[in-house]
């Protein structure tokens, strides 16, 4: 790897011929779309306002497994605000989005164009995938932004480190090309969807040979009639004063179906078995902001409030009065959880 | 993919240095350091499965990339079963993007030839997550990241890997050589007992430097400035659930 002088020395018909493919302040985004059953994922949508922000072109691009499902999503997709282009890539080899697999449909798709940017939420499948077609571009890539801009002299991000306690902002220079990078869902909106029929043009991607060496053996998925847990509006978690998994469900259940709120979880809950531990939040599970985040016999560990503490308001039901949770909390009740919520239950019924 | 003539499998094993994760964010300089907790249930992989496979696992390297105080890290990772290190030396004011170790660890692995390369899904300061993934990126080798569950197959050619994502989990099957990546929930890594600790110290600790393996450890990126968060302030207590409801509904929340 060279430093930037050099490798602008190294290569100085890339940085011309990229500077006047794009002139100043155009920026084109290829932006990877999520989605379930041929509707794009909410955290997708709010990628695509974080690709706004740089305030170009964007083109969508859009791979799946099988070609009814595909078709959806580009429909769905030609609709969404902003989106000027569709790409899409349906094979039984991009089935499970494996990112042996996907990554070639990545570097094919910034083939079609000169693209500046390449976004996605950032979400576990983007996460495995990014950084992979990052490297072989020979590109850094920014995880996990919370605020995007793009002047002159390059892209600026922010981004939490340190489990969010601390903000680091970082500049990725013009002549880091594309500009790789995954969007906090919980930071951006979510793009608006435009009714009615959409002119928006969609191609469809030449089909690359499988990669050899991954095979794909099987998935499991927490069944829930639930909300999803990192777009939920209102989320009810559980720490390890929840005792077993049985009083986990017996206690945090019914609190979540009378507010209609995701059920999470603390580490502690998951480790101790009470719950899947797709349920986690915090720095190494989800990254949730809901109107409402209820914490209930959960201490507030610092890797536990990395995952909440942007949520619009916090309740803490907790008895010791000491415990860091109710720093952070609007509203904090010291009390023996066992009495609290089913009483709480009661009274929210009414 | 290399053919092996001998179905013995070397693991590499890339830790880092981070603070302490129960330290509270002030200054580094003054902080404890520690092992990245997700690069200590890597070398628990490693060593446990050479607990399972015997002599098939021929050796356990592992390497850190940072100052010299990151030899610490190195004599943790040995004392908990590994059988060597590997240092790469950079100055304490350096901080490489996650592409330059990538690009470090990938020269490694040219000179070296591991057969499974296991390392922590993210390390906790930076809070990236994509090494690994750069790695196998680099090398053209198939990853199973955010790793809870790792079984080597009869034969030693492929290994199953059960990966955590977003609403439950799914197992790929990884042809070797590989990159994996480890979620919490992987295993409990050990304590190193003190007779261990002890011969740790006696196991070879190999120095290198980047520009030995003819890398650039210069950042692409800028780094602007790091700043506090925003403050969240607490706004109080209740003292009954009445009025927990009460000020629920006077939020609009319910």
């Amino acid at each position: 790897m060279l430093s930037h002088p050099l490798r602008r020395a190294a290569f100085p018909s890339t940085r011309l011929l990229r500077t006047y493919a794009t002139p100043a302040g155009a920026s084109h985004t290829l932006l990877f779309l999520e989605h379930s059953q041929g509707a794009i994922e909410p955290a997708s949508l709010s990628a695509l306002t974080a690709a706004q922000h740089l305030k170009g072109k964007i083109t969508a691009l859009v791979v799946g497994g099988e070609d009814e499902e595909v078709q959806r999503a580009v429909e769905h997709a030609k609709k969404l605000d902003g989106v000027s282009k569709v790409i899409f890539a349906s094979s039984p080899t991009y089935k499970n989005l494996l990112p042996e697999q996907v990554t070639p449909v990545i570097k094919a798709s910034l083939g079609k164009d000169s693209f500046t940017h390449v976004a996605a939420a950032h979400s576990t499948l983007a996460k495995s995938l990014l950084p992979r077609v990052a490297a072989q571009l020979n590109v850094s890539a920014v995880p996990d932004v919370i605020s995007v801009s793009s002047g002159d002299n390059g892209t600026t991000f922010t981004r939490p480190i340190y489990a969010g306690n601390a903000i680091s902002t970082v500049r990725a220079p013009n002549s880091v090309s594309p500009t790789i990078f995954t969007a906090r869902a919980t930071a951006f909106p979510k793009a608006k969807v435009n009714d009615g029929a959409s002119s928006v043009e969609a191609s469809k991607l030449d089909l690359t040979d499988a990669v050899p060496g991954v095979e794909h053996l099987e998935t499991k998925l927490a069944k829930s009639d639930r909300p999803d847990l990192a777009v939920a509006g209102r989320v009810v978690s559980g720490g390890r004063a929840l005792k077993d998994a049985e009083t986990f469900k017996k206690i945090i259940d019914p609190l979540a179906d009378v507010l209609g709120a995701a059920v999470g979880a603390s580490r502690a809950a998951v480790d101790a078995g009470y719950v899947d531990n797709s349920l986690q939040v915090g720095q190494t599970g989800k990254v949730v902001a809901p109107e409402l985040y209820i914490a209930v016999g959960i201490s507030g560990a610092i890797q536990h409030l990395a995952g909440m503490k942007d949520s619009k308001m916090i309740v803490a039901i907790n008895k010791d009065p000491d415990a860091p949770i109710h720093q952070v909390a609007d509203l904090g009740y010291v009390a023996d959880l066992f009495e609290a919520v089913p009483e709480l239950v009661e009274k929210l019924k009414k | 993919m290399r053919p092996s003539a001998i179905n013995r499998l070397k693991v590499l094993v890339p830790i880092k240095r981070c603070v302490d994760y129960s330290v509270k964010i002030r200054v580094v300089n003054n902080a404890v350091d520690t092992n990245n907790p997700f690069d200590e249930i890597a070398v628990e992989e490693a060593v446990r499965l050479r607990e399972k496979m015997g002599t098939k696992i021929e050796t356990i390297t592992a390497l850190t990339i940072g100052p010299t105080k990151s030899q610490e890290t190195l004599r943790t990772a040995l004392a908990m079963g590994a059988d060597k290190g590997v240092h790469v030396e950079i100055p304490e004011s350096s901080s490489p993007e996650p592409l330059g170790i990538a690009k470090t660890i990938e020269a490694l692995i040219k000179r070296d030839k591991p057969d499974i390369v296991i390392m922590g899904k993210q390390a906790i300061d930076g809070d990236q997550g994509m090494t690994g993934q750069m790695l196998a990126g680099l090398l053209e080798w198939p990853q199973g990241t955010q790793a809870s569950k790792v079984v080597i197959r009869e034969g030693e050619k492929d290994v199953d890997v059960t990966r955590e994502i977003d609403g439950g989990s799914e197992t790929v099957r990884l042809r070797l050589p590989a990159i994996i990546t480890t979620d919490l929930r992987l295993n409990e890594p050990r304590y190193a007992s003190l007779p261990n600790i002890m011969k740790a110290k006696k196991k070879p600790i190999e120095k290198v430097t980047p520009e030995s393996l003819g890398v650039d450890l210069t950042p692409i990126l800028e780094t602007v400035g790091v700043a506090e968060p925003p403050k969240r302030v607490g706004g109080g207590k209740v003292e009954s659930v009445d009025e927990l409801v009460a000020k629920l509904k006077e939020a609009g929340v319910v």
